[in-house]
């Protein structure tokens, strides 16, 4: 069983890295390169050899009520790929970006601790065990949003700080009141033993819940922690936090929790509704007005992750597609875009849209990839984020939600009208930039290159045969909602 | 404040010198308590990292750092998950699960008779007594205008 390597292969490197690692940082990057692809590897061995199928590992082979299980199925191991990808093109960015900052391996050391944390949150099926796991990847990360050392990256790093320890306490206290009724702390066995117990109580542990990840999933009105700190930490971290841990540590916590667990009840995908289209509007509506680059990226993440709590609240297979194909889109274009932002303040020295011009002569790659990487936020064909959208626009129409339509119809425009801001003051202004003050090297260029290429080979995603084999076992899972449970306990 | 010698007062300082061991005994004592009663690697542990901490704060850093290897104590820590791993891994091989059982439960009421949590609880008792007396000094080395020293 391969369940339990996906926790141990990250922690392992994470700490034989600062044994093998005095001075120089080549053995803490040979070791984290090694240790995230191989498990980019094993995901995608376990979705494709999944087909559908649920697979339960019992630690320290205890039975299951009693035991902690982990498990894998089609929603995890597509999760687990995602998280892959996104660290492994992130580490090779990392590479001669991060050496600005010195040669020190304990970047490294921390990356690893934030895969463990992503992967645990993915594959364990108890939710203890899952708070555990939320509170690693997270200490993980506000030591990398920190790591430049200056002022105010500890600023944006306390702010992330006080938000992620409150909304950390309502999950505890929903924890807690979850134990309290049932004596569970398995998420299949919390779902049948939820089942019969009044509706009262999965009102309370859902507002907690939402309450508590919708500060992690920084959707509109807990939003305020998300632009300070992904615009403050090193950028391929930004790309980590923005690509996967928000979608980790609250979308897919969200949807475990509310489908699979909670059966879906009709009130929370209302709310669903109502955060994801104050999102989109609020979210995409604020990044025009900024100048400092990642400032715009992050608050964009807003606006996007609002469309992903839309699909979510429709509560149809179609919305449902929907919101798994622009998680994974989102994933792609938004490292992409971090990347591209990362690679800008090598060369130029600066973050501020009014002090950059015209870098198509001179970085003729990062301009480019950062054209596809926008034309693909913004939902134009034949990119990915067209697609995505498109189901779910197509999703809230068929569901008569005509006005969330028109709002995700909206809220792609003024997203686009944002990038627009990008291309035409980044990279593309009147005025050419005559010298670089950095050099943007080629493992910075790959990375690009692979998510600029995956912009428009994740589009195949919408073509029959190729989502029947890859989304729809996904939103399987996820529309079958407590059946999770039987599976899990083998009923 | 230079010219004063580093540290506290003398009596302070000799309490400390008589009580370190002690405490040191009693965090032992708590980690190699849990495996089958109250007590633990964590909570010893702590206690551990107090005692180390005692000494911080009555002799000031440099008499401790001369009396301590830090690099000793930093790769200790780091390798002591390292060996809750493998032990984990020594189970998915001879156990059938990761970190299950692998040594004898013995007899029931007998003192070695929990087989794999003693060792784990003396792991996690390193790891947790280094990482918390670490985490101190690191704090106490900080200064934000300068960053962290090597």
């Amino acid at each position: 069983m391969i369940l339990p390597y996906f926790i141990v292969i990250p922690l392992l490197a994470a700490f034989l890295i600062p044994l093998v690692s005095r001075r120089r940082d080549t053995g803490a990057v040979v070791l984290s390169l090694a240790a995230v692809s191989s498990l980019l590897v094993l995901a995608g061995l376990a979705f494709s050899g999944l087909g559908g199928e649920t697979l339960v590992y019992r630690m320290s082979a205890w039975k299951l009520p009693i035991g902690i299980p982990l498990v894998l199925d089609a929603l995890s191991a597509l999760m687990l790929i995602m998280v892959g990808l996104i660290a492994l093109t992130s580490l090779v960015f990392s590479v001669r970006y991060i050496r600005r900052l010195g040669r020190d391996w304990r970047y490294y050391a921390l990356f690893m601790i934030l895969v463990t944390g992503m992967n645990g949150v993915i594959i364990t099926g108890d939710l203890f065990n899952l708070f555990v796991f939320m509170e690693i990847a997270l200490f993980a990360a506000l030591a990398l949003v920190a790591f430049g050392g200056r002022a105010h990256e500890f600023e944006a790093s306390f702010k992330y700080a006080v938000m992620a320890s409150i909304s950390s306490s309502l999950i505890l206290l929903g924890i807690a009141v979850v134990y309290g009724a049932t004596s569970m702390l398995g998420l299949a066995t919390i779902a049948q033993s939820l089942a019969d117990k009044s509706p009262l109580l999965v009102l309370w542990t859902g507002g907690l819940f939402m309450a508590g990840f919708g500060v992690k999933t920084a959707a509109m009105p807990f939003h305020a922690w998300l632009p300070d700190a992904h615009s403050s930490a090193p950028s391929p971290i930004s790309a980590m936090l923005s690509g996967v841990l928000i979608k980790t540590l609250g979308i897919y916590v969200l949807i475990r929790l509310f489908y699979n667990v909670l059966g879906a009840p009709p009130l929370f995908l209302d709310i669903f509704l109502g955060l994801g289209a104050v999102s989109i509007l609020l979210g995409n509506l604020l990044a025009i007005g900024q100048w400092d680059l990642k400032r715009l990226l992050a608050y964009s993440s807003i606006g996007q992750v609002g469309y992903i709590l839309l699909g979510m609240g429709l509560g149809t297979p179609l919305g449902m597609a929907g919101a798994v194909f622009h998680m994974i889109n989102h994933a792609v274009f938004k490292s992409l875009l971090f990347y591209n932002a990362g690679a800008l303040e090598t060369a130029l020295g600066t973050r501020d849209l009014r002090q950059m011009g015209n870098v198509t002569r001179l970085l003729p790659i990062t301009s480019g990839t950062s054209m596809i990487a926008s034309l693909s936020i913004s939902g134009i064909p034949p990119f990915n984020g067209f697609f995505s959208k498109l189901m779910i626009i197509i999703a809230a129409v068929q569901a008569g939600q005509s006005v969330l339509a028109l709002v995700a119809v909206v809220g792609s425009l003024v997203s686009m009208a944002a990038y627009l801001k990008v291309q035409r003051y980044g990279l593309r202004g009147g005025r050419p930039v005559e010298k670089l003050v950095g050099e943007v090297d080629v493992a910075m260029k790959a990375a690009m290159v692979i998510l600029a290429v995956l912009c428009l080979a994740t589009s195949l995603l919408v073509v029959p045969a190729v989502r029947e084999a890859t989304l729809d076992p996904v939103v399987k899972v996820i529309m079958d909602k407590t059946q999770y449970a039987l599976t899990v306990l083998g009923k | 404040m230079t010219d004063k010698p580093a540290g506290m007062t003398l009596i302070i300082k000799t309490v400390c010198r008589l009580l370190v061991g002690l405490i040191l005994l009693y965090g032992i004592y708590i980690i190699l308590h849990g495996h089958l009663s109250p007590g633990g690697g964590f909570g010893g542990g702590v206690v551990l990292a107090l005692g180390l901490l005692a000494v911080l704060l009555a002799y000031g850093r440099e008499e401790t750092l001369k009396w301590l290897r830090l690099g000793l104590l930093k790769d200790l820590e780091h390798a002591s998950p390292l060996v809750f791993l493998l032990i984990g891994l020594a189970g998915t091989a001879w156990g059938g699960a990761f970190l299950a059982n692998i040594l004898s439960k013995g007899r029931l009421f007998a003192l070695l008779s929990s087989g794999l949590i003693l060792p784990l609880n003396v792991v996690i008792g390193l790891k947790v007594g280094l990482s918390l007396f670490l985490v101190v000094l690191a704090m106490a080395e900080f200064d934000l205008d300068k960053g962290a020293e090597e």
